[in-house]
Order: structure tokens, then sequence, then C-alpha cells
């Protein structure tokens, strides 16, 4: 009996507005606990929302990135329920008429093949705050903080289009690219910018009728969604297997001891009873207005990529690898605006740069060396200042920050490549004159095998160089000093 | 001193006859003495209602006070004003003092006027007695065995009784112009978007409009043109242009047409109520304007309408008050569900429970459209009766209440019967059109009664001129209630 | 609507409604219910309900921080804080 699994997924994204979303307290992450609750956010008696344009902006965009309708005409709702960390005893959100209508997401799998899911729809709602079960306070207390209450949020929602945990994890990392690409979301995932309510049901291969479905809440890490998908598919096969049937539940995933279990609180039903708030209007947003984002939103990865092939003539393989972050993606294009290189920009970023930000678990947004630096060093490669050798030691430098730019690091350590032609000579006249004994030898080898002679040579060269010989010229010198010896 | 009118102190303060600060030691004083015997006051502000008289002499002394400058006034305490308790009539929020004014106490303040405290209501001004006020019920200075109306009831005895010269109030049914009718006063709501709602505790968020409530048209003028603003706070506040509501008071009403709805004289509309109401659009038609019958036939559905919109917006309004981040809590919460529980049926009043429910009710999954939905499709048919009327008419008259005020626990026990004395004021809300009561002469057993104009959209201007005209050719708004006796000590000060 | 139907709304509406006045509730409600039903005598087909008296679309607001911090003003009529937080019974998931 095979079975077949029925996901779709629910993501709140945070949006990355200055205020929040009915009020003009500020979002920013890590404040003290309360300073950024304004009346409104509290829900202080007579208090009322404003909407924030930037929030709509940013809807309004990711709409427009999946290819979906705009609802040119949405309506808030109040979504009513207790909780202390919903000040309001109601979230305002949107249900009948969202911002976002019907769209599509591609996504790649491991095997290279493409697969649509669908987006049923996206809504504009407010965060709630968050309750801290242990602190500084009395036991058997909650703190509530109400810091995130009113942040906006788009809550995306997927059709059931998705089949197993790969997907749901190409989705969602396609969908983290995507709003940090169009600059809406910070994604940082460890700050909740990005939560996954995983909605699972298992049916018999090729059924039609969907199974009862489970909702796991709240997963804010690829990993974790992986983890909780296989676990709940697991526990509903076992549960169906066994003749049981499976119950309409919300469940929470502990990450730490990789179990779940079913939501106290959502037990029982809850009655939203949603209806449009009377405190807000419709919105309404004209052609101009979605011809004004349209405008102004910023190049995707996919048309990313394709310009780095044409402008840049990367290959395509270099090209996806750098226009699919688009922080790295970013950086590639500041340094080769300053150094004009776009080959050895791209293999020093993917090479050298990588490995260390690797090694350190930096982001590229962390790393030590901006792309002025880069392009400084890339400059002094390309004008044969220094060598790739030697640049990989200027690197160094500035990621110790042991200078402000190549050129410093090089002054300041004497780095600079010997490439004064006469100065070059006398070198190699030195070492060929030391070197009377392997002199004989390269006069008396076959001519086939002489070019692999040449390295003791360049080695010497370099040694007394201190590696800061021009290598490609003391090739040429060696060869025809060498040829006139013979 | 405290006969005066607005119009009339703003003469005296620049006669100099007297100063703010007398004008308002003296109202302190007739608070102190005769309070007691109607219970307006939540609270009285003396020491700054002090310290703002002495700034607006101050500013009547330079010469640049506005018309309200020095002039006493109340709040209801439905309005947030900081520093000051605000109650809303309710043990929920009686020990609740805002850190922020609402934009009308704001308003108000910078026009210069002065503040003499908070006064009484319905308990999150749900009601029509201001019997369901957790500080006791309100008395009428007509008649202390009757209610003053609600849920402006405190507001409307206040100035009835003298104790202020004007008072704020909010209307959602008709809070203010039915306790304003059943004390003689004139009482304005003004066009649903016209008067921020920053600040004012909300019921029910669509229907609630602030307004006036004061002596005479000319007053009710002059406190609207400080009430009113656009405010970017409140999303659905309309940013129109506000005319100067004095400057047309005096334009003539010959030919206008008065529309006079047939569903407004059946049944239930008591004897002395229809007679003078008749009495007063006849004198209308004295002074030139003509009588045109209308139909408004979707009134009889503005009552279950209402019953069910406002309840359900009022039970997600309230969710807030859960004894978490201010108001009442509980002793002792055993957990969260016990906090939540106990701290609602403690603070709440019964009627405002009931509301929550019914709210709740007509909003839950499977009613929703039975309920929720028909009587907001219902509320589109009442505003397109106005909208025809409109078409036809300049104002449409009719009584405010079908009977004058009624005895204090006359109606309490039953709430159906509380609803009905709603029917007249109703529609305006729904409809979100201008309203103004204005008294129209005392019942056979010396209660007022009050004259009910609406106007179209916006049209407050128009109002209050027709409302002005009226008391330029009769005297019923001139009466005053008898007020025994402590006061008359204090009358040989004017 | 019944006892049992009272307490479900009750228990939504997060207010406990003692037995002394539960009978009393239920009466009232079912005299408002028998008021409102008169709703289903009107006509509305093809009627939109209106939501707001005015057509009037919201204002959109620019994205600037305009709140600063009042945590101390705003938490004077709180009954229980500590550290800045507001305390509750403990919210077990």
């Amino acid at each position: 009996m095979e079975w077949e699994t029925v996901i779709g997924l629910e993501v709140h994204v945070q949006l990355a507005t200055k205020t929040k979303i009915f009020s003009g307290a500020s979002t920013q992450f890590g404040a003290a606990p309360n300073t950024q609750a304004c009346a409104i956010d509290l829900a202080m008696p007579g208090t009322l929302p404003v909407a924030n344009e930037q929030a709509f902006r940013y809807a309004v965009m990711f709409g427009l990135a999946i290819d979906a309708d705009i609802g040119q005409r949405s309506v808030f709702e109040r979504k009513n329920y207790f909780y202390p960390d919903l000040p309001k005893g109601y979230q305002t959100t949107q249900l009948d008429a969202p911002i976002v209508g019907a769209g599509e997401i591609d996504i790649t799998l491991a095997d290279g093949s493409t697969k649509a899911i669908r987006i049923h729809h996206a809504h504009l709602e407010e965060d709630a705050g968050k309750s801290l079960h242990e602190g500084d306070f009395e036991q058997g207390m909650s703190g509530i903080d109400l810091n995130r209450a009113g942040t906006p949020l788009i809550e995306i929602v997927s059709e059931p289009d998705i089949s197993n945990s790969d997907e749901a994890v190409a989705f969602a990392k396609k969908l983290h690219s995507l709003v940090i690409a169009l600059g809406i979301c910070d994604g940082e995932m460890s700050q909740g910018s990005m939560r996954f309510d995983v909605n699972i049901s298992v049916r018999h291969k090729g059924e039609e009728e969907l199974g009862t479905r489970t909702e796991t809440k709240n997963l804010n890490s690829f990993k974790f969604m992986e983890e909780a998908i296989a676990l709940e598919v697991e526990r509903q096969i076992d549960v169906l297997e066994d003749g049981g049937s499976i119950r309409q539940e919300t469940r929470l995933y502990n990450a730490d001891t990789k179990t779940a279990r079913a939501m106290r609180s959502k037990e029982e039903a809850n009655d939203y009873r949603y209806f449009p708030c009377p405190d807000l209007l419709p919105v309404v947003l004209d052609d101009a207005y979605i011809d004004s984002v349209r405008q102004q939103m910023p190049e995707l990865p996919i048309a990313r990529c394709e310009r780095f092939v044409d402008e840049y003539a990367l290959s395509a393989y270099d090209a996806a690898i750098l226009s699919d972050n688009t922080h790295i993606a970013n950086y590639f294009e500041a340094t080769v605006k300053q150094c004009n290189d776009a080959k050895l920009s791209a293999n020093w970023i993917m090479g050298e740069l990588s490995a260390r930000l690797n090694t350190e678990e930096k982001t590229i947004q962390q790393s030590p060396v901006n792309p002025d630096k880069l392009a400084g060093v890339i400059t002094r490669i390309k004008d044969n200042s220094i060598s790739n050798k030697i640049a990989k030691q200027v690197f160094d430098a500035l990621w110790l920050g042991e200078g402000d730019s190549a050129d410093a690091v090089i002054e300041a350590k004497g780095l600079k490549q010997v490439s004064d032609s006469g100065a070059l000579e006398s070198m190699v006249d030195e070492v060929i004159a030391n070197s009377g004994a392997q002199i004989e030898n390269y006069k008396k080898a076959d001519p086939e095998k002489r070019p692999k002679m040449l390295g003791y040579f360049v080695g010497q060269i370099m040694k007394a160089s201190k590696g800061q010989a021009n290598p490609k010229m003391i090739n040429e010198i060696l060869i025809k000093k060498l040829n006139e010896l013979i | 001193m405290h006969h005066y009118t607005i119009a009339e102190l703003m003469t005296s303060l620049r006669n100099k006859e007297f100063s703010s600060v007398e004008l308002t030691q003296h109202y302190l004083e007739r608070i102190k003495q005769l309070d007691s015997q109607f219970n307006s006051y939540i609270t009285v502000s003396s020491e700054q209602a002090l310290l703002s008289a002495q700034q607006a002499d101050q500013a009547l002394t330079k010469g640049s006070a506005s018309d309200l400058c020095g002039i006493p006034i109340a709040h209801k305490d439905l309005f947030c004003t900081q520093g000051t308790l605000t109650s809303c009539g309710s043990k929920m929020l009686s020990n609740f003092v805002p850190s922020y004014n609402a934009t009308i106490v704001e308003n108000l303040a910078n026009a210069g006027a002065v503040s003499l405290g908070k006064t009484n209501m319905d308990e999150f001004a749900m009601g029509s007695s201001n019997e369901s006020s957790f500080y006791g019920t309100s008395k009428n200075p007509w008649n202390t065995d009757c209610v003053p109306g609600g849920s402006s009831g405190g507001s409307a005895a206040v100035v009835a009784a003298q104790l202020a010269v004007a008072t704020t109030g909010s209307d959602t049914g008709g809070s203010i112009r039915q306790p304003a009718s059943f004390c003689g006063l004139t009482g304005l709501k003004p066009t649903y978007g016209r008067v921020s709602r920053w600040g004012m505790v909300a019921y029910a968020s669509s229907l609630d409009q602030a307004g006036p409530i004061a002596r005479t048209a000319e007053d009710a003028a002059i406190m609207l043109n400080a009430m009113a603003s656009y405010d970017d706070k409140d999303s659905t506040s309309v940013d129109i242009d506000k005319p100067d509501y004095k400057a047309s008071l005096n334009d003539s009403i010959k030919g206008l047409r008065i529309g006079v709805p047939e569903e407004y004289f059946q049944d239930g509309l008591d004897n002395d109520v229809a007679t003078l109401i008749n009495a007063a659009l006849a004198e209308y038609e004295k002074m030139g304007a003509t009588l045109h019958p209308i139909s408004l036939p979707h009134t009889h559905l503005a009552i279950p309408a209402y019953y069910v919109i406002a309840p359900a917006e009022a039970s997600a309004n309230l969710s807030r008050f859960d004894g978490v981040r201010y108001g009442y809590r509980c002793d002792d919460p055993k957990d969260l569900m016990d906090l939540y529980k106990r701290s609602r049926e403690e603070g709440f009043g019964d009627e405002v429970k009931r509301r929550i429910l019914v709210g709740a009710y007509a909003l839950s999954a499977g009613y929703y459209d039975a309920y929720y939905r028909k009587a907001q499709q219902v509320r589109r048919l009442i505003k397109q009766d106005f909208v025809d009327a409109f078409t036809q008419v300049d104002v449409i008259a009719g009584p405010v209440a079908p009977n004058p005020a009624f005895g204090i626990g006359e109606k309490s026990n039953d709430p159906v019967a509380m609803y009905l004395e709603d029917i007249y004021t109703l529609p305006t809300n729904l409809a979100g059109l201008c309203g103004i009561s204005l008294p129209c002469g005392l019942s056979s057993d010396n209660k007022p009664v009050g004259l009910q104009l609406t106007g179209n959209y916006f049209a407050e201007a128009k109002l209050l001129n027709v409302a002005h005209q009226f008391q330029q050719h009769t005297d019923h708004h001139k009466k005053t209630a008898p007020i025994s006796n402590a006061s008359n000590k204090l009358n040989s000060n004017k | 609507m019944k006892h049992d139907d009272i307490n479900a709304l009750a228990h939504l509406a997060r207010i406990n409604i003692n037995d002394d006045l539960l009978d009393n509730i239920t009466d009232n409600i079912n005299s408002i219910l028998s008021l409102v039903d008169q709703l289903q005598q009107a006509n509305t087909d093809d009627v939109e309900p209106m939501y707001h008296p005015l057509d009037a679309t919201q204002r959109l607001r620019a994205d600037e921080v305009t709140e600063t911090d009042k945590r101390e003003a705003l938490q004077a009529n709180t009954p229980a804080t500590e550290a800045g937080l507001f305390l509750v019974p403990q919210v077990i998931e």
C-alpha cells in the first residue's frame, strides 16, 4: 500500500518596513521589552489604526513578482480570539479581499527538473507580540513583550501542490531568496522574519480525495521544517495503518527533542467571527500606483542571472551561483564596477572569499573585505603589481584588518612585484651565474624535457626575490637567456 | 452667572464683568452644592479647572482669545483625558488614567475652554437612561424621579442643572439627542467622520460620533467649531472643509423644505410629544418653511439592524478589556482563563455583557449571514431612504423619542423596552447623517420634549441654522429646570 | 437559546456568567433575538452590505517612526509588570 503526501504551506513573512502596519512605532529588532509598543499597539482605549503605505507597496511588489492578480480593493477584517500576545483580542488581517490573488512560484528540484507551486493568495496582517515563559519574573507567570505586536506580515498561502519535504524546502528557500531579492524582508530566520506553518495530510497513492490534515505551526528554519514534515508524515501513516484516523489539529514541533505534539489551546475549534474592521476603510490602489511599484521593483534572481551571462560574459554556472543570493550578487557587481574584470571578480568571490566566509561562518555582508578592497587587489593583479600568489597574501592581510586597502598592504609589506625588466634581467643573470650544474644539465637535456626544468630556476629567482618577481616576465627572460647559452 | 449661554458669556468676559476664574469658581461651588441631587459628575477637576481658567484670563486680557476661551465645560467620561480618570461609567476602567487626550479634548483645550470634570454615562455608552453606570444613575434635573436619558445622561444633566455651560457627549444610536430631548437642551450629532474618534473609547466604530450638548443652537455651533477637525490619526475622519458654523446661523429659512416622515408619527408616539412636534412644525411654517410628507419605508428595520451591528462591533471593541495591560483585574486569578473570565465578569455590568453576547452570536459561524451581513444590507436600504428623501427636501423633522423622560427603574428590567426608545434616532446613525435635538416644549407633566431635525451629509451648518431660527422665534430653549434649592444662595451672584 | 448556548457564547467572549445571571440573561437575549429576527422580513436581494456609512477609502500613512518609548507612562495602569513585561498567569501551549 503506497502512500503519498500532500503538503500546503502558509508562510508568514515579516515586511521590512520601518514602522508597524497600523502605528508609527519602530519595528527595529532587539529593543528592550515594550519600548516599541505605543498606545495603539497596546490596544489602549480610544486608539485607532492607520495603515502603513510601505506595507502595501511591499505586498504589491510580492504579488507582481509571482505574477499574481493584485487586489486593488482590499479589506481588513477582524479575526477574534483571546491570547495575551494579542492586545486587542482580535488580529487585524484580510480574508475575502486580500491584497494579492492567485499566483505561482517555480521551484527547481535536486534532479534539475522544475515544478510550479501555485499560490492561493497572499494577505496582509499584523504580527502578535511575544510570550516569555522564563525570565526575571515570578514563577508560574508569563511575561508579555508587545514590541513585535503590529509588525506587518504578509501571509503567503500555497495550494496543496507540494508532495514531499524536499519540495517544501525548495519552495521555502525560493520564497526566502525572492523576498530578500525584492528587499521586502530581511530574511533573518533566527529573528523570526520568516515562519512556516505546514499543513500535511496523507492518502493512498492515486486516491483523489484529500486525507484529514494537521497543521504544524511556527517553524523558523528549513531544517526544522524538513524534520517536522518527516515526523508528521510517519506519524500519520502509522496511525492510519493501525486502523486509526487522523484528528484535525494544530501541532507544535520541538526542535530540541525532535518531537511534536498537539497544541493545548487550539484543541477546541475556534470560531474567529471574522467581520470587516470598522476602524479601517477599504484600501483602493489604482493602476498608476501598481505601475509605480512595478517600476521600482528590483531585478529578480532569474533576470539577474541572464544579465550576468550577457553583460559580464560569465558562464551559466557562475552566473547562477553569483545571482542566487542578492547580497553576493550586489557584492559581485560592486567589485566589477571598480576593477572592471568580471572573470577575476567571479573567481575570487566564488573561490578565496567564499572559502574564508564558510570557515568563519560569516555571511558576505559580514566580510571584512568589502568590494572596494577586493577590487583593489584585483586591480593590482591586472596591472602586474602583484602576482596571484602575492595577491592571496594581500587578501589575507586585508581580511585580518592589517590595512585599509590593497595598496596600503602592498606598500607596508613591500610586496610590490618586480616587473622592471632591467632588475629582472639582473636577477636571472645572478641565478644563472650561481647555478652552474643545473645550467649544464639544461644544456645537455632533450629539448622536449627542458620546459620542465625551468621550475628550478624560477624557484630560485622567486626565493631570491621573496616571491615578488613577476613570474610571467621571469619565464620569458629566463627562456631567452638560457637559449642564448645553448 | 450660570444662566448665561456661551454667546452671552463671551461678551461678559470680554467686558470684564467677571473673570473666567470667578466663573469657574462659581460653577465649582454649584457642583459641590447641587450635584449630589443629580449624580451628574463622576470626576470634578477643580485644580486643573482653575489653572485653565487663569490661563484663559490671561488670553482674554491679551485680546487673543477664541470664542470658547474661559468657558466652563465638562466632558463625557468616554473621552480620554490625560492625567484624569476616564472610567466610561464602568468598573472595568474605574482605575484608568490615560496618558493621552482624545482629539476633541485637545481641540477644546486649545480653544481655551475650561474643563470642570468628567460626566456620568451609561456603561461604555450602551444605554438610553444612564442607569447602567457603575457610578449610579444620574437624575433628570427637571424631575429627579426620572432618567436624564442616555448614554450621555450625565452630560445632559450637567447642562440642565447648570453645572457647566456646555458638555461633550457621544451619539451611537441617539445618545446625545435623546438625553438632550429629555433635559430640554440642544444636542447635535455631527455627520459620521466630521469629528475625530481618536481617544473616544469605541462602542460601535461605524456609528459613534462625538458632539456638543448645549443650551442653544448658537452655543452648539460654537462648540462644534472647536470640536470638529480632520484627524489623520482616525482613518474614518473625513478631510473636508470646515465652515464657520456660526456664520450661517442667521440665514433666512424662507422656502426651506421640511420632510415629515409618516413612519415617525405612528403608534407608540406619546400624545404630548405628537402635539408638541406638530406645533413646532406649524411654527416653522409661520417662518416660511414648507412641510412635505415623505416616507422612509425601512424605518421599522432600524432597531433590529442597529441591535445587530452595534453589539457585533462592540463585542470586538471590548475584547481588549481583559485585565492584562490596564483596567480591572480580578483578585488571585488561578490561571489565564480565570483571569479573563472573572475580570470581565466582575468588571462589566449586565447590559454590556448582554450586548457582547448578542454581538458574538451575530458574528458566529452559521449566523453571520443571517444576522450581521443581513443587518448591513438593511443598513444600505435605510441610507437609500434618506438619500432619496433629500432629493426632495432640505431637512427631515420628527420626534426624538417616543415619550418624555421615563421614571428611574421603569424600563431597566426590560432591555427590549429600552431599545424601543431609540426608534427615531437610530436611522441617523445607521446612515451616518447629522441630527440635532432642540427643545420644543414641555409635556403635560412638565417634562421637556425635543424636536429632531436630520440633515444631509456634512450639512451641520444648515441644521444649526434651521435650529437657531426656531430658537429666535420661540423660547422653549430658555426654560430651565426647577432646581431645588441650595442654589438660591448662589443666585444673588447673577 | 438555551443555557448551554449562552454558556458557549460566554466562553467565546471570555466572560463568566454565574448561575444567578444565567436565567435572566438567557431570557433577555432571547427577547433581543426575537427583536432582531424582524430583519428576515426585509428583501435584500442584490443589496451590497454597507459596512461604512460613507463611501470613503483608506488613507495610507508614510512609513516614518513617530512614536518614542513611553513604556513607563503606558504601564502606569498595568496591574502586574516586571522588567518591562506584562505579567499574566503562565500560558501553557
